[in-house]
C-alpha cells in the first residue's frame, strides 16, 4: 500500500489536514445543491401559486412556532395509497414561498399538504380546542389557547415586516400589497370587508373562528384552509421532465 | 490594563442588552437579552473581584483540565435533562393528557420535542465532544490547550447557547428547521463560540510536541470544520427586526429541503459520528490498553467517511418533489457509506484483540464495545432504510425514530458513558470508580432500555407503514389514519418504559460518578497533570 505511506505528509501538518478535510466535505453539497437553483423542474412556476396573504402568514407563523411540522408532513409522495388518502402528489412549486419548507419528516398525524377545504371551520375550531372530541383516537395536544390570543395592530405590522423580508428574498409582493398589508390582515376575517382576494387570488375571507375579535385561531385556520388549494389539478398539466 | 478593557466591554454589553431588552418585540427576545445581561454581570463581578490579585501563571508543561472537568459535569447534567424530556414526550404520545392544559402553549409536544432533540444532541453530545476533544488533543499532542482562557470561553459560551436555545423553544422561538431551530441571535452566538472552539483545537495541534497528529484528532477536526460549514449555510437568515427574535431563512421550498437535509444528515454524520469516532479512537485503546487495530484502515475509512457522508442527505427526501437524480445520488452514497462506517466499527472492535477477556471483568469496556456494536448495527440499518423501496415504507413512520434512537442511545450514549467512567477518576485524581457493580447496573438498564425502544419502534413503524398502504380487493384504503394511531398505543407505552430504564441508568451513573469524586481514595499526586508525551 505504497500510496498510504504518503499520508505522513498530511498527518504531520495540521493546516494541510484541515484544508484537505474541508475540501473533501464540500464536494457532495456543491453537486447536490447548486443545480437546484437552475433546473427547470425545481424553479418552475405553476399556474395559481401566489405568495401568502398577511393573515395566512400569521397562521403559518403559528404553525411553525407550535412545531406542527414535527408531527405533520406537507409532502404527498406519488404512491397509490398517498394519492388516494391525501390527493394529488405535491409539486416543488407548491412550497416555493415556504421559508423554510414544511415538508416534515414524520407523520404522527396525517399529511396536511392538501388540508384546505376538507373540513369546515367549525370542525377545525372544535378539533383545535379538543382533538379527541372529534377524533377519539387522536393523540394531538389541544390548542384551545389560540382562541384567547387576540391579534392586534402590532401583530399586523410584524407580519408586514415579515412580508418586507420575503420581498427582499424575491417574493412578488407589489407596492399595493405592501401598502395594504395591515388592512388586509384585518379584512380577511371580515366577510364584508375589502376583498382580499383581489390581491391574493383564491384567498378565503370570513370569520374563521366565530368570535367577534381576530385571534390566533382565525389565523391558523385561514392558513390550514388554504393549504394545497392554490393549484387547480383539474387543469394542471405536468411538464415532460418530471 | 487588560482587565479594565474587559470590564468596559462587559459594561457596554450590559447597557446594549438592556436597551435591546427595553425595545424587545417579543418574549423570547426579551428573555435572551436578560440571559445576556445576567451572563455579562456575572463575568463583570467575577473579573472585578480578581483585579489587582496576582495572576497565577499557568505552567505550559501542565495540561489544562479545568474546562474538561466542567465539561464532564455539564455532559452528565444535560444528559439527564435531555433523557428526562425524552421520557416525558414519549409518554405524551401514549397519553396525550400529559400535554397539560395549564401549560398549553409552553409544554405541548411540538415545543418539547425540539427541546429534547437539542438537549441530547447539542447539550449532552456537544458537551461530551468539546470536553473529550479538549482532553484528547492535549494528551495526544503533549501540549497544553492553546489560547489561555479561550477554552473557558468555549465552555461557558456553549452553555449560554444551550440556555438560549432551550428557553427559545419553550417560548416558541423557532425558525422551523429540524435540529436547526434556533433563530438568528442564538445562531450568531453559536458561530462565535464554534470558531473559538476551532481556534483552541487547531492552536493546540499546531504547537504539539508529537510529530504525527493522532487519528482521533483527524475526526475531531473534520467534525468541527464541517459543522461550522453546515451551520452557516443552513442558518442563513434575515432578521425581521434587530429587536425581535424572528428571522426568515433565506432558502425556500425544494432548495431549503435539500440544504436542510444536507445539514440534518451531516449533523448525524459529523456531530454524532465523526466527533464520536474521535472519542472511540482515544478511549477504547486507552481502556483496553491495546493499540488501535489498523493504521491503514483508519486512513482509508477516515477519508471515505467524510467524503461520502456529505452526499447522503437526499435519502430523507425520497419520492418527494426533489429531483430523482438527487434522490438516487443520496441513496447510492448512503449505501456506499456502509463500508467506511463498518471500517470504523472493525477498527474499534478489533482493537480489543488480545484483550477480549476484559469484557468479563470491566463493565466500562463492555459499555464501549456495545456502543461500537450499536454503531455497526445502526450503520447497517441506515443504508438499508435509504434504499428507495424500503424507504417508501419506512419514511414518515416510527421506524425512523427507532433507528435514530438505537444509534443515539446505543452508540452516542454508551460511548459517552464509557468516556465519563474513564475520565472522572483521571480528572479528579482518584484511584478508581466508586462502584463497578453500579456500572454493571447502568449497563444492563441502558441496554434493555434500548432494546425495548428499538423493538417497539420497529413494530409500530412497520405496522403503520403497512396499514397506511393496505387496500382491499376493490382498491379502497382499508385503514383510516386514526386507526393506525390507535394501533400504536401499546408499543408507545413500551417505548416510554425503555426510555425510563435508560434514564434510570444515567441517574445511577451520576450517583456513581459523584461518589467517585467525593468518597474514593486519592491517587498519588506525583504524576497528576504533568505532560507526558503521547499518553
Amino acid at each position: 500500500m505504497g500510496i498510504l505511506d504518503h499520508h505522513k505528509k498530511i498527518e504531520t501538518h495540521a493546516t494541510l489536514l484541515l484544508v484537505l478535510s474541508f475540501l473533501v466535505v464540500t464536494i457532495g453539497g456543491i453537486v447536490q445543491i447548486v443545480p437546484l437553483f437552475y433546473l427547470d423542474n425545481t424553479i418552475e412556476k405553476v399556474e395559481g401559486m401566489r405568495p401568502y396573504s398577511p393573515l395566512e402568514i400569521a397562521g403559518r407563523e403559528i404553525y411553525v412556532r407550535e412545531g406542527c411540522y414535527v408531527c405533520h408532513s406537507q409532502m404527498i409522495r406519488p404512491m397509490r395509497d398517498e394519492v388516494e388518502r391525501y390527493g394529488h402528489y405535491s409539486l416543488a412549486a407548491e412550497s416555493m414561498y415556504d421559508h423554510p419548507f414544511q415538508w416534515g419528516s414524520k407523520r404522527t398525524g396525517p399529511d396536511l399538504a392538501r388540508l384546505g377545504g376538507r373540513y369546515s371551520d367549525d370542525w377545525h375550531v372544535q378539533h383545535m380546542i379538543s382533538p379527541r372530541s372529534v377524533v377519539p383516537e387522536s393523540i394531538m395536544p389541544s390548542y384551545g389557547f389560540l382562541m384567547n390570543r387576540v391579534l392586534t395592530r402590532d401583530d399586523a405590522e410584524h407580519v408586514r415586516d415579515i412580508m418586507r423580508v420575503y420581498r427582499t428574498l424575491g417574493h412578488p409582493y407589489t407596492d399595493e400589497m405592501m401598502e395594504n398589508a395591515v388592512s388586509d390582515f384585518f379584512a380577511q376575517v371580515d366577510e364584508f370587508g375589502d376583498p382580499v382576494a383581489d390581491r391574493y387570488p383564491g384567498a378565503q375571507q370570513r370569520n374563521f373562528d366565530g368570535q367577534p375579535q381576530l385571534t390566533e385561531m382565525d389565523a391558523i385556520i385561514a392558513y390550514m384552509q388554504m393549504l394545497g388549494t392554490l393549484v387547480d389539478f383539474e387543469t394542471f398539466v405536468p411538464t415532460a421532465n418530471r | 490594563m487588560w482587565d479594565y478593557i474587559k470590564l468596559a466591554v462587559l459594561g457596554v454589553i450590559v447597557v446594549t442588552a438592556a436597551v435591546a431588552a427595553s425595545m424587545a418585540r417579543d418574549l423570547p427576545y426579551l428573555v435572551h437579552m436578560l440571559v445576556i445581561i445576567a451572563a455579562a454581570v456575572i463575568t463583570f463581578i467575577w473579573t472585578i473581584r480578581r483585579i489587582g490579585e496576582p495572576v497565577p501563571v499557568a505552567n505550559p508543561n501542565e495540561y489544562m483540565d479545568g474546562p474538561v472537568r466542567y465539561g464532564v459535569i455539564a455532559t452528565a447534567f444535560w444528559g439527564v435533562v435531555g433523557f428526562l424530556v425524552g421520557v416525558v414526550i414519549a409518554f405524551q404520545l401514549a397519553w396525550p393528557e400529559l400535554n397539560f392544559v395549564w401549560a398549553e402553549g409552553y409544554l405541548n409536544f411540538g415545543r418539547l420535542r425540539p427541546l429534547h432533540t437539542s438537549a441530547v444532541i447539542f447539550a449532552f453530545g456537544g458537551n461530551a465532544l468539546i470536553a473529550s476533544a479538549f482532553y484528547v488533543v492535549q494528551r495526544t499532542s503533549a501540549a497544553r490547550l492553546w489560547g489561555g482562557g479561550l477554552a473557558w470561553f468555549v465552555f461557558w459560551g456553549y452553555q449560554m447557547f444551550i440556555v438560549m436555545a432551550a428557553t427559545g423553544y419553550v417560548l416558541g422561538s423557532t425558525q422551523g428547521n429540524e435540529y436547526a431551530e434556533p433563530e438568528w441571535l442564538t445562531d450568531l452566538w453559536l458561530t462565535i463560540v464554534w470558531v473559538a472552539f476551532l481556534i483552541v483545537f487547531m492552536g493546540t495541534l499546531i504547537k504539539r510536541r508529537e510529530p504525527h497528529i493522532y487519528v482521533a484528532n483527524w475526526f475531531y477536526m473534520a467534525f468541527i470544520i464541517t459543522v461550522a460549514m453546515l451551520h452557516l449555510v443552513n442558518n442563513l437568515a434575515i432578521p425581521v427586526s434587530v429587536f425581535g427574535s424572528r428571522s426568515i431563512p433565506v432558502w425556500s421550498g425544494v432548495q431549503s429541503a435539500m440544504i436542510q437535509w444536507w445539514y440534518g444528515h451531516n449533523a448525524v454524520g459529523f456531530f454524532l459520528t465523526a466527533g464520536f469516532l474521535g472519542m472511540m479512537y482515544y478511549f477504547i485503546p486507552k481502556q483496553a490498553e491495546r493499540p488501535v487495530y489498523s493504521y491503514k484502515l483508519s486512513i482509508m475509512h477516515f477519508w471515505a467517511l467524510i467524503f461520502l457522508y456529505i452526499w447522503a442527505g437526499p435519502h430523507h427526501l425520497h419520492y418527494t418533489a426533489l429531483p430523482d437524480w438527487a434522490q438516487t445520488l443520496g441513496m447510492t452514497f448512503s449505501i456506499m457509506l456502509w463500508m467506511p462506517s463498518w471500517g470504523g466499527m472493525i477498527n474499534g472492535l478489533m482493537t480489543l484483540s488480545g484483550a477480549w477477556d476484559k469484557l468479563r471483568t470491566d463493565p466500562v469496556i463492555r459499555m464501549m464495545v456495545v456502543s461500537v456494536g450499536f454503531y455497526g448495527m445502526a450503520t447497517f440499518e441506515g443504508p438499508m432504510m435509504s434504499i428507495k423501496t424500503v424507504n417508501s415504507l419506512s419514511h414518515y413512520t416510527d421506524w425512523t425514530i427507532g433507528h435514530v434512537h438505537s444509534a443515539a442511545l446505543g452508540w452516542n450514549g454508551m460511548i459517552t458513558f464509557g468516556m465519563l467512567y474513564y475520565l472522572v477518576p483521571k480528572l479528579w485524581q482518584r484511584q478508581g470508580l466508586y462502584s463497578l457493580r453500579l456500572v454493571s447496573w447502568h449497563f444492563w438498564l441502558a441496554t434493555i432500555g434500548i432494546v425495548l425502544y428499538a423493538a417497539s419502534m420497529w413494530v409500530t413503524g412497520i405496522m403503520e407503514g403497512l396499514m397506511w398502504r393496505e387496500v382491499d380487493a376493490q382498491g379502497f384504503l382499508v385503514n383510516s389514519f386514526a386507526d393506525t394511531v390507535a394501533a400504536k398505543f401499546p408499543m408507545y407505552v413500551v417505548r416510554g418504559l425503555g426510555g425510563t430504564l435508560f434514564l434510570a441508568g444515567a441517574i445511577i451513573m451520576c450517583y456513581n460518578l459523584w461518589k467517585t469524586v467525593t468518597s474514593t481514595a486519592e491517587r498519588s499526586p506525583a504524576r497528576a497533570g504533568a505532560a507526558v508525551p503521547a499518553e
